[in-house]
């Protein structure tokens, strides 16, 4: 029931952003995230964008993760 | 960057198992917390990933399992009031109470609408000024704070006839409930991702500092489960119990300040009662009186029923995490997602529907 997805913001309009959720095209609220752009993720639950996704955040993890498979690779 | 795909890069699993297996020294059991965890743990077969070392218990995140038969029937009794519209997210339909569903009381005549979301249920009371509409706020802390926004757009457009049946839980307090109560011992923490969203990593700090227990935060892809268990595991073998995010894109220590603000303007912690747990104090949300014209249970007075409980479901044990659906002797036979007994069928999140729908087998 916390599912929630990442969604590009396609436009914004009067708190209100636009997106595309498979395939549709719905209008989802930003009242609780007043500091979103238009193309940022951001984290959809039930309507409502209930953050923006951290690029930097995540090509690190991503970055970290490669250095542990690099080295799990070696172990081997 | 799409922020799902990069998530599930099969080489990069591989990875973190061998570093899994590689650091897991000391038998421990983990507990997943959410029912999305759960989902993705089964859905990806992670269980048989693991090593040997290595128990993972499901636990009860999943906010339809946890709501209480009295609550639900609460609900199905605010049905039958004429000239109220409830409004309610698919999940909870399904869902038995002591004597009937909300699908029951729609097929007989109750004005029951799923809707995706609080702006939904808005407009439905803008368009039907003469009726009452009830939103059925069932959620954690990712959902609460889009029901307290809904309730603050209501009072701005000064929609009079929308009303909230306040039945929200909050994490923190259940998963120490579950820690005192000690049925299960657990040894680290796989902390809800998108409830974390919204109230950051620092209320788990006290968690991990009382209960000397690793807590790691994840998100829901793949990667970041095992990417929260080998933290999670590197804890364990150095002694250590600390909180960290293993979901560095959706969460920030300080969570989603402006969430916490509209959740705290519009509810105050309450005591609220969990399917298999009983009364948890400050563990449910009500409205703050300046808000109660818009709370359901102050405008329409219901006493339903005394509630009961489906006969042979073992719901509450499982969201204990002391129990597992296999233990269930109704589990596959007469409990399926076509015909559910009881909640952990129903919602595509209970541990019982991931147990049926991705092999009874698992964990064993
Ligand atoms: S299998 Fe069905 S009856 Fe048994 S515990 Fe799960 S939901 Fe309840």
């Amino acid at each position: 029931m916390c599912l929630a997805i990442p969604v590009l913001i396609k436009s914004i309009e009067d708190k209100e952003a636009e997106v595309e959720i498979g395939g549709i095209t719905r209008r989802i609220s930003l009242q609780l995230t007043p500091e979103a752009k238009v193309g940022d993720y951001a984290i959809i639950h039930t309507g409502y964008a209930i953050n923006i996704l951290d690029q930097e955040g995540a090509e690190e993890t991503l970055k970290l993760l490669e250095e542990i498979a690099e080295t799990a690779e070696e172990g081997e | 960057m799409r922020f799902i795909t990069e998530f599930r890069r099969p080489e990069l699993a591989e990875g973190l198992i061998s570093q899994i297996h590689h650091k897991s020294k000391t038998a421990v059991r983990l507990m997943e917390f959410c029912g999305g965890h759960t989902v993705t743990i089964f859905r990806y077969g992670i269980r048989q990933a693991l090593p040997k070392t290595l128990e993972m218990v499901s636990g009860p995140g999943c906010p339809v399992c946890v709501t209480a038969n009295a609550d639900l029937d609460k609900a199905i009794a605010l049905s039958q009031i004429p000239d109220v519209i409830i409004t309610t997210f698919g999940d909870m339909l399904k869902v038995p109470g002591s004597y009937s569903s909300l699908q029951e009381a729609k097929a007989s005549g109750a004005d029951v609408r799923v809707v995706y979301s609080t702006m939904d249920a808005l407009k439905i009371a803008e368009e039907n000024p003469d009726k009452s509409v009830v939103f059925l706020g069932i959620g954690f802390e990712t959902t609460a704070p889009t029901i307290a926004a809904s309730i603050l757009m209501a009072q701005d457009k000064g929609i009079q006839n929308y009303h909230v049946l306040s039945l929200h839980k909050l994490c923190p307090p259940a998963i120490r409930a579950i820690l005192d109560c000690g049925e299960v011992r657990l040894q680290g923490l796989i902390c809800p991702g998108h409830v974390s969203v919204i109230i950051g990593s620092h209320p788990w700090e006290s968690v991990a500092r009382d209960y000397n227990i690793p807590c790691v935060i994840s998100g829901f892809e793949p990667l970041d489960i095992l990417q929260c268990i080998s933290m999670l595991v590197a804890q364990v073998e150095k002694g250590e119990s600390r909180v960290e995010i293993a979901y560095r894109r959706g969460v920030h220590p300080e969570g989603n300040r402006e969430a916490l603000k509209i959740m705290e303007q519009v509810f105050e912690p309450c005591p609220a009662q969990w399917r298999g747990m009983g009364e948890i104090p400050g563990s449910g949300l009500k409205l703050r009186g300046k808000y109660r014209h818009f709370d359901a249970e102050l405008v329409f007075s219901i006493v339903p029923e005394p509630a009961c409980e489906p006969e042979g479901c073992i719901c509450g044990d499982i969201l204990r995490g002391v129990k597992t659906p296999t233990d269930c002797l109704l589990f596959g036979k007469v409990c399926t997602p076509e015909h559910p007994v009881g909640p952990c069928m129903v919602s595509s999140e209970g541990s019982c529907s991931a147990y049926y729908l991705y092999g009874g087998s698992f964990g064993e």
